[in-house]
C-alpha cells in the first residue's frame, strides 16, 4: 500500500481530491476555497499602512491561515514519508530543451539549479524568484484570486469572471513559458 | 488641556470607526469575493483545526501529484503533458457537481447555516491581473498554494518567492485605486 502511495499519484485521483475540498470547506463552515487571500491577510495583519484595501477584520479570516498551515504539514508528511525515490519524470522534449540551458538535475520537484540560494544572486535566479513571486502576488490580487479561487472555486460556481481570469492565467503562462522564459533561462 | 486631548482622541476614534464602517468587510472585498466569509459563527480559535486537516490532505496531494513541480508547469504551458489539465479538469468537474448538489438539496453547513454563494461582477482586473499572474506562475512554477508546499518540502529559497508575492499583494493594495478595474 505504502509502495503505491509513494508513486506519483495519477491526475484523476489528485483532481478528485482537490475538487472535494470545495464542498468540504463549504460544509465545514461556509468557507470559500482560496489561497492567495492569505497573502492579503498577512498584509492586513502586519503592514496595513492605512491602506483601505488592508483595513478589514482579518481575524475573521484566520481559518485560512490554518488551512495553509495544513498545506505545510501535509507537504512535510508527503516529502518525509511518501517521497518517491525515483527522479522526477519529465517530458523528453522538455528535458532536451532544459538541457540546452544547462538544467539537467531533475532529482527534485523544484529544480535545484534554478531555485537555490546560490542562484538567487544571479540575474536569472533573481528574475525567476523575486520578479516571479511579485507577479504572482500582484496578479492574483488584481485578478481577485489565484488558481484555487478562480480556476477551481470560481469555475465550480460557474462564474463567468473566473473563466475570464483562468483563460488569462493560461495565456500569461503560455506567453512566459514559450516566448519570454527562453531568454531568461539563457541569461 | 486634557479635555482637548481627550476630545481629539474621541474624534480620531470616531473617524477611524466611520472609516471601518464605510469599509465593511463585504464592501472592501467586493472585487475580491474569493475571500468572503459570511459565516456568523463565533467559535473558539481551535475550531479552526478542522480547516488544517483539510489543508493537510491538500498539501499531501500537492506533493504526491507533483502539482508543486516546476517541471509539470512547464510541461503544461508547452502542451507536453496532459497531467495538469487532468488535475484541474477533474477538480472542476467534481467541484461543479458538488456545488450543484449543495444548491439542489439546500445542504447546510455542519452548524446548520445556509451555504452562501456570491456572483462576482466581471472587471478588467480579471484580464490584466490574470495575465500578470500567468506570467509569474510560469516563471516560478508555483501558484500561491504550491509556494507554501514547496517551502515545506525543503526548498527554503522559495521563502523569497513567498515574501515577494506578499510584497506584490501589498503594492497592489497601495496602487489599487489608480489601476483600471
Amino acid at each position: 500500500m505504502i509502495e503505491i502511495l509513494k508513486q506519483p499519484w495519477p491526475w484523476y485521483v489528485a483532481g478528485a481530491i482537490i475538487g472535494l475540498i470545495v464542498p468540504a470547506l463549504l460544509i465545514l463552515g461556509n468557507k470559500h476555497f482560496g489561497i492567495s487571500a492569505n497573502l492579503r491577510h498577512v498584509c492586513a495583519a502586519c503592514f496595513p499602512a492605512n491602506i483601505r484595501f488592508f483595513k478589514y477584520n482579518w481575524k475573521k479570516e484566520v481559518w485560512n491561515f490554518f488551512f495553509v498551515g495544513g498545506i505545510l504539514v501535509g507537504a512535510i508528511i508527503a516529502s518525509r514519508f511518501l517521497a518517491n525515490p525515483e527522479p522526477v519524470k519529465i517530458a523528453p522534449a522538455l528535458a532536451t530543451e532544459l538541457a540546452g540551458y544547462g538544467i539537467t538535475d531533475n532529482s527534485n520537484l523544484v529544480p535545484k539549479q534554478l531555485f537555490s540560494f546560490e542562484s538567487l544572486f544571479t540575474l536569472r535566479g533573481l528574475i525567476m524568484m523575486v520578479a516571479g513571486g511579485f507577479l504572482v502576488g500582484f496578479g492574483a490580487r488584481y485578478a481577485g484570486g489565484c488558481t484555487s479561487g478562480h480556476a477551481i472555486m470560481g469555475l465550480s460556481e460557474l462564474q463567468w469572471s473566473s473563466l475570464v481570469a483562468t483563460v488569462m492565467f493560461m495565456i500569461g503562462g503560455f506567453i512566459m513559458a514559450n516566448l519570454i522564459l527562453p531568454f531568461i533561462l539563457s541569461l | 488641556m486634557q479635555t482637548i486631548q481627550q476630545n481629539i482622541a474621541t474624534i480620531n476614534a470616531v473617524n477611524e470607526n466611520a472609516d471601518m464602517v464605510a469599509n465593511t468587510d463585504f464592501e472592501v472585498r467586493s472585487l475580491d469575493t474569493m475571500c468572503v466569509n459570511e459565516s456568523q459563527q463565533t467559535h473558539p480559535w481551535w475550531y479552526n483545526f478542522k480547516y488544517m486537516i483539510v489543508g493537510i490532505v491538500f498539501g499531501i496531494v500537492f506533493v504526491k501529484a507533483e502539482i508543486i513541480s516546476w517541471f509539470r508547469m512547464q510541461e503544461m504551458f508547452r502542451l507536453q503533458s496532459f497531467h495538469m489539465y487532468g488535475v484541474i479538469g477533474t477538480a472542476v468537474v467534481v467541484g461543479i457537481i458538488s456545488i450543484w448538489l449543495i444548491r439542489k438539496f439546500n445542504i447546510k453547513t455542519i452548524y446548520g447555516e445556509k451555504i452562501e454563494f456570491h456572483p462576482k461582477k466581471s472587471n478588467k482586473g480579471h484580464i490584466y491581473g490574470g495575465l500578470l499572474f500567468g506570467l509569474g506562475w510560469a516563471l516560478t512554477g508555483a501558484c500561491p498554494g504550491p509556494i507554501f508546499a514547496q517551502i515545506a518540502t525543503g526548498a527554503y529559497v522559495v521563502i523569497v518567492v513567498l515574501l515577494s508575492a506578499i510584497a506584490g499583494t501589498w503594492v497592489y493594495g497601495y496602487f489599487r485605486e489608480k489601476l483600471p478595474h
